[in-house]
């Protein structure tokens, strides 16, 4: 049988779609936790085809748009230091601080450059003796083994002008957070987790959702028919009240993970509380540099003069981070807020659910 | 940060590796994966292999599907 034929594409889509509405008859809500997620359902059409019955809401899954405005500010500081070099993955380009972004600094003049690896900040720093490089280390579980790998390989080679802002955060944290959060006011009947964070953490990183919230969750893939087939899994759960944790992307996911990658984060990092926009301070939920490596460290070795940061007025992105409202309820979405001049960072974010939603639907395609 | 692609591992040297997206080529690091072989199918993110990709279990998706066809002979 050949999975890559398009028959059975179409096929195995079709065999879901209508499993899905059968056994999403009655009103549920389903939170997905990954911008990838959230793009990919977009991209795949799959919103459009799922019975209405069906809340598909957005989580805190995009890293850059849960960090708060103090992150992007202390960015901006450091790109006007002379003789620095900031390396940042591209997406955190048009992110708006509270006066500027990194975008504008790079237009100003700043030696902003926008890197595929944090590998590549390592490669800049050799390259780039008589200055100081700064990487934003932006991301959740799937990200931070790759910087931690990035600063084990940095301190064996002896390199000393290499520094990271650090704003690493933890998915399962988050989770428990919003189910205990006292003003979540809509009831979330079961989650869709992100395949890749999963790869690296292990399904067992996200068993307690099963054990102490009784809800069910589906580790799921990236591809349209993964999509398909963890709601259909997850549908199924929740319809026969069952609250199990359930692998559909096992062709990469195991239950223990990436041990080499745990292992990694363990010794570069340490848990710390971290600020999620929408959810406030979560204890254990974010990553700092451990004092061994401290000579990385952005904000203790390379201090830079920082000042107060506001979060942008009638913002609703914190909104937005915890599925209580939909983009387009934001009275900002499509008008003052724009992915040409946003004014929260869910809008610019290659994985904001407001870039996803203007994008793909309420935006220039809407029928 | 879910944004990752496979690839097939084409070569290795040490914690460098060569793999081939759709017929292009990268340079890798296998420092996450340190057990990963030529020829073996592995997710990169950011220039790293996180994770390998193991074949399909095909039965396990007939399985669901058959599951599924069940359905429309009862319509």
């Amino acid at each position: 049988m050949n999975m890559k034929d398009s028959a059975y594409t179409k096929r195995a889509a079709g065999l879901l779609t209508e499993g899905i509405s059968r056994l999403g008859a009655k009103p549920m809500r389903i939170m997905e936790v990954c911008g990838t997620h959230t793009m990919s359902i977009f991209k795949a059409g799959i919103r459009r085809i799922l019975p209405e019955t069906i809340d598909l809401v957005s989580g805190p899954g995009c890293p850059v748009c849960v960090t708060a405005n103090d992150y992007l500010d202390a960015a901006v500081a450091y790109a006007r230091l002379p003789e620095s070099i900031i390396a940042t993955f591209g997406d955190m380009l048009k992110i708006p601080g509270s006066h500027s972004s990194l975008l504008a600094e790079k237009t100003a003049g700043a030696d902003i450059r926008v890197v595929y690896s944090p590998m590549d900040a390592l490669a800049l720093a050799a390259e780039n003796s008589g200055k100081q490089v700064i990487f934003l280390a932006v991301g959740f579980e799937t990200t931070a083994p790759l910087v931690a790998a990035t600063i084990l390989a940095a301190k064996k080679g002896g390199v000393s002008n290499l520094y990271f802002l650090t704003a690493h955060k933890l998915v399962p944290p988050a989770l428990a957070a919003l189910l205990k959060n006292p003003l979540q006011s809509k009831k979330i009947d079961g989650f869709l987790l992100p395949g890749h964070v999963c790869a690296i953490t292990g399904t067992k990183a996200f068993e307690f959702l099963s054990e102490e919230f009784k809800i069910p969750a589906v580790v799921t893939g990236f591809e349209p028919l993964d999509i398909l087939e963890g709601i259909y899994l997850l549908v199924k759960e929740i319809a026969a009240q069952e609250c199990r944790l359930l692998n559909q992307y096992s062709r990469v996911v195991k239950e223990n993970g990436n041990k080499d990658a745990c292992r990694m984060m363990a010794e570069v990092f340490r848990p710390a509380p971290s600020n999620w926009r929408g959810l406030g301070v979560i204890c254990h939920s974010g990553l700092v540099l451990k004092e061994e490596y401290g000579d990385f460290d952005a904000l203790s070795s390379l201090p830079v003069e920082l000042f107060a940061s506001v979060e942008p007025a009638g913002c609703r992105c914190g909104d937005v981070l915890t599925g209580s409202i939909r983009p387009p309820e934001c009275p900002l979405f499509g008008n003052k807020c724009l992915p040409e001049h946003p004014v929260g960072s869910c809008m610019v974010s290659t994985e904001g659910a407001c870039a996803a939603w203007y994008k793909y639907q309420a935006g220039r395609w809407q029928f | 940060m879910c944004l990752a692609v496979p690839a097939k591992v084409v070569s290795r040297e040490e914690f460098l590796a060569v793999v081939d997206v759709a017929g292009v080529t990268r340079n890798v690091s296998l420092m996450l994966l340190p057990h990963a072989k030529v020829g073996d199918f592995v997710m990169i993110h950011a220039g790293f292999a996180i994770e390998t990709v193991e074949e399909e279990e095909a039965g396990r998706i007939l399985e669901l599907l058959q599951e599924l066809a069940s359905y429309e002979h009862e319509r």
